[in-house]
């Protein structure tokens, strides 16, 4: 009997493998492999984008989304790793505290508003809980800083609490800066990086574009501390102190750069259309009628000052703006100038009006001619054949509701966005080169989500707001999605430049935009 | 707008389940030591599964056989393309058996049973890659059925008798791939029901042209277990009229297929038998699991299983040694339903082949321990289920997106049962 038992414990054990193994298993690190690139302590350094910031806040569930924390976890598949950490908030409402008071909103999240369409709103179910004053211990793998310019990474204080109120330092980083006096790129190098990413500099133009160009383009000026907030950085400083930042990341370790988006590619400025004033016939008419009646004055008001006829009728005749029936561009004030008097005119193809104008504003008449009563008597003492006081010029003119500079970006802002974009770009290529790092050209990527957008399982991702998947509801940073998409062009650039093979994320199974009826 | 949100997060297209060939043959210790053959093999009161038509057969009046298994089964999934690997961590099933059957008469004997030739249990790694089309699933049916075996010649029988069925399910997959609350969790739904009953038949017969020859056929009826009134309960639904889920009933019909077996054993002497079975099941009326929810707001959801009929090719011998002990072994080819294209990681099986073994220990001329295992091995598999849905964010039009992997899954199952003769 002793014998049949053994018998059969010797048949069980020839069979027994519960647990069922593939021949050639991820987990026994067959499959991928690190090339030449070293990913065992992946620091990345870089501002909201590399953070993980959307929806115009920072969160848990976007730092997790981060394409950094993307990247860490198919470099875990390749090889051992020492994890990879984020200074991660301490909720999902997004928003930030200073000794208790909040200093920053929570997030947006997709609500349907009152008329039953979808918009995007702050949320209000929670309120923040992340207070600056509570440092977290610790280094941070991810050293993305939303708000952070090129040169805010070397800028010693950046981190200093006591900094924020004045805005002389940054809260997120006041968060988690190694001390005080700490700077960004010191606190990334103490870390003793084996592979970076790099994606800075996106800041150093977008405040310009989102404030409408309010502020300056500093070119030639290399002196930062003059700057203001929503001034583009000197491209020739931008080169140098981005040439510092990169040379100290690549003395000991492997790494990718990553060019700055063309801000125009961003729905925070592509989604309201500039010729969105649509009319019927009769009020594309009575709008024309008008504009003749302040080229007429205009004209007269010159001539009756001295001006040949002929040149009086010349500038006046810019302000015979023609309206049709459909859609119509808006007005747009501009300086008034010898060349344009009246400080307006009529937006170009190209000009850009912002995400955050004011629509109820616009459909009021901003944009284009309040038409009160009293322009109305105007006009009829002109249809009369009778000529204004110079009062009633003033009525009659003032009577324009051009949009104001910080709402749109006109020909001149674009040019110096584009320009400094440019720059920076062959700065960052340049860098690339001579550091012998890889180069992930995120312009063209968004080009493309833009134009024809980028295939994935589940079909086109676009940069469409709201509904097109990559970008988050702020119009600007990225959905989990879109980080997914960036994390995918930096593995193929990894894979390309250093012989690595990391696998590549599924895009289609990350998110986009999330929905509360949580909202103010 | 809103409406391509609508579309957006509601057309769950939908991958439920219940399971995939969720055919579980662990009918008898005896019958599974030798590859589960059993139609033309008398033996004990394992007939009144395996063909009922034998149990007029058996010598002694009053025979008992009752059992149960541990099924140690999981999978391994991984995608190479993007690093993914996932394994199950599935409870152990526990299938069982009890029958019974009293010989009235030379000619004529009546039986019970009750066993559990369907069931599956898997359950994946909370919202991992597939989560989708499942994150965990329980589904069990219950027969119990009344016997009547007769004998028409001395060496030709017939058996059956009607079944009833108690079915179960419990079901839980994530709403799409991406939908979570405003905390990052998952949108999932649970689908429960259970006391479900339905009724079908089964019917064999057995013939004995010589002594040492048997030849049996048994046919099962299909047996569409009509879940109505389940709960429905979803979970972790953002608050937004944009999604319109909420918690409400279901009803789904999940088809347990007909099976007709037809087989013969010889006895070689006193020492060896031998037996051989044919499996026919037909699976192609698991054509699709359609989920109706109660509430309208919810669209239905689809989902294509396109199972076609399958076959089982069962080997089995059995060694007399002495009085005290019987040794058995075989050997089954288990031929999958799952149409490529289609294979859902609820239970993804793909052939396998199975090695079975056993003994039966008479402890007393009445009371005998039966003792099986069975070991299933299935190749590595490269597979997909191409009919989970998402809509387009540009269109809305419904776009496939397939979930494709390799799977390779294992199967041990020890079994243990008691016979009784008197």
């Amino acid at each position: 009997m002793k014998n049949y038992f053994k018998y059969i414990a010797i048949l069980a054990l020839g069979v027994v493998s519960c647990e069922p193994e593939l021949e050639n298993a991820i987990e026994d690190g067959e499959i991928y492999s690190n090339g030449q690139a070293d990913f065992s302590n992946y620091v990345a350094v870089g501002n909201s984008l590399t953070a993980g910031y959307a929806d115009g806040a920072l969160y848990i569930t976007g730092q997790e989304n981060s394409y950094p924390n993307i990247l860490a976890q198919k470099f875990a598949v390749t090889q051992q790793t020492d994890g990879f950490t984020q200074p991660l908030m301490n909720d999902n409402a997004g928003g930030l505290l200073l000794g208790g008071n909040q200093i920053l909103q929570n997030r947006f999240v997709l609500a349907v508003g009152a008329n039953g369409q979808p918009r995007p709103a702050r949320y209000s179910g929670a309120a923040p809980t992340t207070d600056i004053t509570n440092k977290l211990s610790g280094s941070f793998n991810n050293m993305g800083v939303p708000g952070a310019k090129s040169y805010h990474l070397v800028a010693p204080g950046y981190g200093n609490v006591a900094g924020v109120p004045a805005g002389l330092a940054n809260p997120f980083y006041a968060r988690f800066a190694s001390s005080d006096n700490a700077t960004v790129l010191a606190d990334a190098l103490a870390q003793d990086p084996t592979f970076f990413t790099l994606w800075i500099g996106n800041n150093d133009v977008l405040g310009y574009a989102t404030s409408g160009g309010t502020g300056e383009f500093q070119l030639g000026n290399t002196d930062f501390t003059s700057y203001g907030e929503n001034d583009i950085t000197d491209p020739t400083a931008f080169s140098m102190v981005y040439g510092q930042i990169a040379g100290a990341l690549a003395q000991t370790a492997d790494g990718v750069l990553l060019t700055i988006p063309d801000v125009t590619s961003a729905p925070y400025f592509t989604t309201v259309p500039n010729n969105a004033l649509v009319l019927d016939a009769a009020t594309a008419a009575q709008l024309t009628g008008y504009f003749q009646a302040v080229a007429g004055v205009f004209a007269g008001g010159l001539m009756a000052q001295g001006v040949p006829a002929e040149q009086a009728q010349a500038l006046a005749s810019q302000y015979a703006i023609q309206f049709n029936e459909g859609p119509n561009r808006f007005l747009i004030d501009v300086p008034m100038s010898q060349a344009n008097p009246l400080g307006f005119r009529q937006m170009t193809e190209n000009e850009l009006l912002l995400l955050t104008i004011d629509q109820a504003a616009l459909a009021g008449g901003y944009g284009s001619v309040q038409l009160t009563q009293e322009v109305g008597e105007v006009l009829a003492i002109l249809q009369a054949g009778g000529s204004p006081t110079p009062e009633q010029a003033q009525i009659l003119f003032g009577a324009v509701s051009g949009i104001d500079d910080k709402d749109a970006l006109d020909s001149e802002e674009l040019q110096f966005i584009g320009q400094a974009t440019n720059l920076f770009n062959d700065a960052i290529k340049a860098n690339a080169e001579t550091l012998g790092l890889g180069l992930v050209d995120v312009n063209t990527t968004l080009g493309q989500l833009k134009g024809q957008g980028i295939p994935f399982d589940g079909g086109v991702i676009t940069s469409d707001f709201v509904t097109g998947g990559a970008f988050s509801l702020d119009g600007i940073h990225l959905t989990p999605r879109g980080y997914a998409v960036i994390a995918n062009e930096i593995i193929a650039e990894i894979n390309a430049t250093y012989g690595s093979n990391v696998p590549k994320a599924n895009v289609g199974s990350y998110g986009t935009v999330t929905l509360s009826q949580d909202v103010q | 707008m809103k409406r391509l949100f609508l579309l957006g997060l509601v057309l769950l297209a939908t991958a439920t389940t219940y399971a995939g060939g969720y055919r579980v043959s662990l009918q008898g210790q005896r019958g599974l030591a030798m590859g589960h053959t059993g139609v033309a093999v008398v033996n004990n009161a394992e007939l009144a599964f395996f063909n009922p038509a034998g149990l007029v057969f058996l010598e002694n009046k009053i025979n008992v056989a009752v059992g149960a298994s541990a099924v140690f089964s999981d999978v391994v999934w991984q995608n190479e393309e993007f690093g993914q690997t996932a394994r199950t961590d599935s409870p152990v099933g526990t299938p069982f058996y009890a029958y019974f059957s009293y010989k009235l008469s030379e000619k004529f004997s009546v039986g019970l049973a009750a066993y559990t030739p369907y069931g599956s249990s898997v359950a994946w790694e909370k919202d991992w890659a597939g989560s989708h089309l499942v994150n965990d699933i329980e589904l069990a049916a219950i027969y119990v059925q009344a016997l009547a075996s007769y004998k028409i010649t001395d060496n030709l029988s017939v058996g059956g008798g009607p079944i009833y069925v108690n079915g179960s399910v419990n079901f839980n997959r994530n709403l799409n791939r991406t939908l979570t609350d405003l905390e990052g969790n998952r949108s999932n739904v649970t689908i429960d029901a259970s006391g479900v009953s339905a009724w079908g038949w089964s019917a064999g017969a057995m013939w004995r042209p010589i002594d040492s020859l048997t030849i049996g056929v048994n046919y099962r009826s299909e047996i569409l277990v009509e879940a109505e009134g389940g709960d429905a309960d979803f979970e972790n639904i953002p608050n937004s009229p944009l999604t319109p889920f909420s918690d409400t009933q279901f009803d789904a019909t999940l088809p347990l297929p007909a099976e007709l077996t037809i087989g013969a054993s010889y006895q070689l002497n006193d020492q060896w038998l031998f037996a051989f079975d044919y499996n026919r099941t037909f699976w192609d009326v698991y054509d699709s699991l359609d989920v109706d929810w109660a509430n309208p707001n919810i669209p239905d959801s689809n989902n294509p299983r396109n199972y076609k009929d399958a076959s089982i090719y069962r080997f089995g011998l059995q060694y007399t040694a002495n009085e005290t002990f019987v040794l058995r072994a075989g050997y089954y080819f288990d031929e999958s339903p799952v149409q490529s294209g289609y294979f859902a990681p609820e239970t993804p099986r793909n052939d396998s082949n199975n090695f079975t073994g056993g003994l039966t220990v008479n402890v007393t001329d009445k009371v005998a321990i039966d003792a099986s295992f069975l070991y299933s091995r299935f190749e590595e598999i490269e597979e997909s289920y191409d009919y989970y849905t998402e809509p387009n964010p540009r269109t809305g039009a419904s776009e496939r997106v397939p979930f494709e992997g390799t799977y390779k899954s294992s199967a041990f199952v020890p079994g243990l049962g008691v016979t009784i003769k008197i």
